[in-house]
């Protein structure tokens, strides 16, 4: 009889090649976050899960590499979900520590206290200008008021030649190329950042109020900073917003505040916040900012994104609160917002906001 | 006696038929459980999205009124795509099989086939970057002679309109229908083709005659293939298409675009939360029943045509 061994063979072969790819599958690297085990006073080790923000992606990689270098039993996971849904993750307690682009609603504040079972240390860590940037053929310097800003930006003013425009630029010559206002068409932190700018300062120009998506008709949607910059670039007579860091080599404007026009730098974005209020009625440990984008003091660039590092005031493991303290007492400090600023383009927060943050981290501790 | 010489006259069942009929079956299986689970999962997580309120989603908008845009603008980015793709890929898979000669078509083989490992992400960094820009003067000459269309209005100044992105979906399905255009052309019958040219018949002809019929439902098997990747594109869109929500326009060439379903849901879902995020997995149920729909449409139009094909 003609037994051909490989009728044997094959199947067997598919049968394991099956089973192989099956369990490939299963064996996802689960984290071990059961190694809380501090060991000594200043170092800490274990797994910090963070997320949230994608503004912060850049700066929180920094501040990972960092940490781990002076703790390096310290694993940093961060999960760009994107603000809103890092606030849902800490508050379902999924995350210890959340990062966002705006502060907790009173709602989500709430809810986070119960889940928390002790107040919520909520600090901002991280302040960008975002720019207003352009790419108009022959002209290299743009000056923008407000009102101008907000009617562009509505889809009023839609020629470079506008008189608006014309009235905050004397000096320049326009051309009567049409304008292509540029937004982003993804929800996004810098959406609402620029939109509360223009919703306070515009005098009306701007009807959209602040919100996360965009809310106007008309324009031109981009996904994400990098396709905004991508857009402007690549049309003429394209303006649009994106983080000061990424804006490359276009042409940024300068924005009227007070009686002068200023330009979007990192030292004049982190005046911003000693300009501004905290929200008032919170606990000591909740450093929620209400942005002042109405200052009159034209060393100051008012249009900037704060975004802000959540975490509770107690934890039940010693050593998970001892990882979140050292871990948030690292990204606020001085150094700590230097390494931010120097790998993502950041504006350090002045030093009377360091000691506020650290103060307030300082509360942390285990249950 | 009988019984046994019955037995022993049944075909020898061996192992190696029963684990590759065991894992066949299973695969099959499989597969019907993998699509129930995502019906299922769509179905139960789409529907508190269906009948939100619009206070309570982040539109502000019913269902319907929301979803309708992106429809439209799913099924004119892929039709568009389809019918710019589909001449194409026939050329050139009558050019690979019937035209070059045969180390020529080889080599063309490899080079389509190379389309289709392109990551999507690669696609749209193309499309963004190269493609846009460089159809802002077209789009404007469009416009200039064509404007009486209504496909042609305003042009946009950036080029990132419906029409790129449909330019950018039709070379990303043009591999695999030129694949299967090719595979199913080299296997009309010789004597089919030879029938044909002995009848007097030009190339061209032979093909119309020949080809074309034993492989029509090969080509609506292709073009259905590609058709499902259109409508399920989601990076390359979302990157290239400049999206206004709730638009629905005629106009190709304009900024103001309307979203496709697998764009948008890439697009919001990162900061949406509670029902929005229910209302964005309803979409994908529509996208989900839209790709069953055509495919059932595509098998019914197969099904009619193989009377007459000849290909039985």
């Amino acid at each position: 009889m003609n037994r051909n061994p490989l009728r044997y063979a094959a199947p067997t072969a598919a049968a394991l090649v099956l089973a192989l790819s099956l369990s490939a599958c299963g064996a996802s690297n689960e984290s071990d976050s059961s190694d809380g085990a501090s060991t000594g006073a200043a170092k800490v080790t274990g797994t910090l899960n963070a997320g949230g923000s994608t503004a912060q992606q850049a700066a929180v990689a920094a501040w990972t590499k960092a940490f781990q270098t002076t703790n390096s039993g310290v694993t940093v996971n961060y999960d760009p979900v994107g603000s809103g849904g890092g606030r849902e993750q800490f508050i379902a307690g999924g995350l210890q520590v959340a990062g966002s682009d705006a502060a907790l609603t009173d709602d989500e504040l709430a809810k986070a206290k119960t889940k928390c079972k002790s107040d919520v240390v909520e600090v901002p860590t991280y302040v960008s200008p975002i720019a207003v940037i352009f790419n108009v053929k022959g002209v290299d310097k743009l000056n923008l008021s407000p009102k101008t800003l907000g009617g562009i930006f509505q889809g009023t003013i839609t020629t470079w030649n506008d008189a608006a425009i014309k009235a905050d630029n004397p000096d320049a010559t326009l051309p009567a190329t049409k304008i292509t206002a540029v937004h982003r068409s993804d929800d996004s932190g810098t959406t609402q950042n620029f939109t509360d700018y223009l919703d306070q300062t515009s005098e009306g120009a701007w009807t959209g109020k602040a919100v996360q998506t965009w809310p106007v008709k008309g324009g031109e949607g981009a996904e994400g900073t990098s396709g905004v910059v991508a857009a402007v670039k690549g049309g003429d007579g394209t303006i649009g917003y994106a983080d000061e860091s990424q804006a490359g080599d276009l042409g940024k404007a300068s924005i009227k505040v007070g009686s002068d026009f200023t330009a979007p730098t990192a030292a004049a974005a982190s005046k911003v916040l000693d300009a501004s209020e905290q929200v008032s009625g919170r606990a000591a440990t909740d450093i929620a900012i209400t942005v002042n984008r109405k200052v009159t003091d034209s060393a100051v660039y008012p249009i900037v994104l704060v975004s802000y590092q959540i975490a509770c005031q107690k934890y039940d493991d010693k050593a998970q609160a001892a990882l979140v303290k050292a871990w948030l007492t690292y990204v606020t400090s001085a150094d700590g917002q230097q390494v931010a600023a120097s790998s993502a383009g950041s504006a350090p927060l002045s030093s009377a906001f360091v000691t506020k943050a650290q103060t307030a981290v300082a509360t942390i501790a285990g249950a | 006696m009988s019984t046994t010489q019955a037995t022993r006259k049944a075909p020898p069942v061996r192992p190696g038929d029963r684990v590759f009929a065991g894992l066949s079956t299973g695969a099959g299986i499989l597969i019907l459980v993998i699509l129930a689970g995502v019906g299922i999962f769509l179905t139960a997580k789409g529907i508190p999205g269906i009948l939100a309120k619009p206070d309570e989603v982040k539109s502000g908008q019913h269902f319907l009124p929301w979803v309708w845009p992106l429809v439209y603008g799913t099924l004119i980015a892929a039709t568009i795509a389809l019918l710019i793709a589909v001449p194409v890929a026939i050329g050139v898979a009558l050019f690979i099989s019937h035209y070059a000669p045969r180390r020529l078509g080889q080599i063309f083989g490899y080079l389509i086939d190379l389309l289709a490992a392109v990551p999507s992400v690669v696609y749209g960094l193309w499309g963004i970057q190269f493609l846009a820009p460089h159809m802002v003067p077209f789009y404007a000459w469009l416009n200039k002679h064509l404007s009486f269309i209504p496909f042609f209005g305003e042009p946009s100044a950036t080029g990132r309109t419906i029409l790129t992105a449909c330019i950018v979906l039709a070379v990303m399905i043009l591999p695999i229908m030129t694949a299967i255009c090719r595979e199913i052309f080299l296997q009309t019958p010789r004597l089919h083709e030879e029938a044909a040219l002995a009848l007097g018949a030009t190339k061209w002809e032979m093909a119309r005659l020949a080809i074309f019929p034993y492989a029509r439902s090969g080509i609506v098997s292709a073009a259905m293939l590609g058709l499902g990747r259109a409508l399920g594109e989601t990076l390359a869109v979302a990157m290239v298409l400049s999206v206004t929500a709730g638009e629905v326009t005629a106009n190709l060439i304009g900024s103001s675009n309307p979203s496709t379903i697998a764009a948008n849901i890439a697009l919001n879902f990162k900061e949406s939360t509670g029902l929005s995020v229910n209302a964005l997995i309803a979409s994908g149920l529509v996208l989900f029943i839209i790709t069953f729909l055509v495919n059932f449409a595509a098998r019914a139009l197969v099904e009619r045509r193989s009377e007459f094909s000849g290909a039985n």
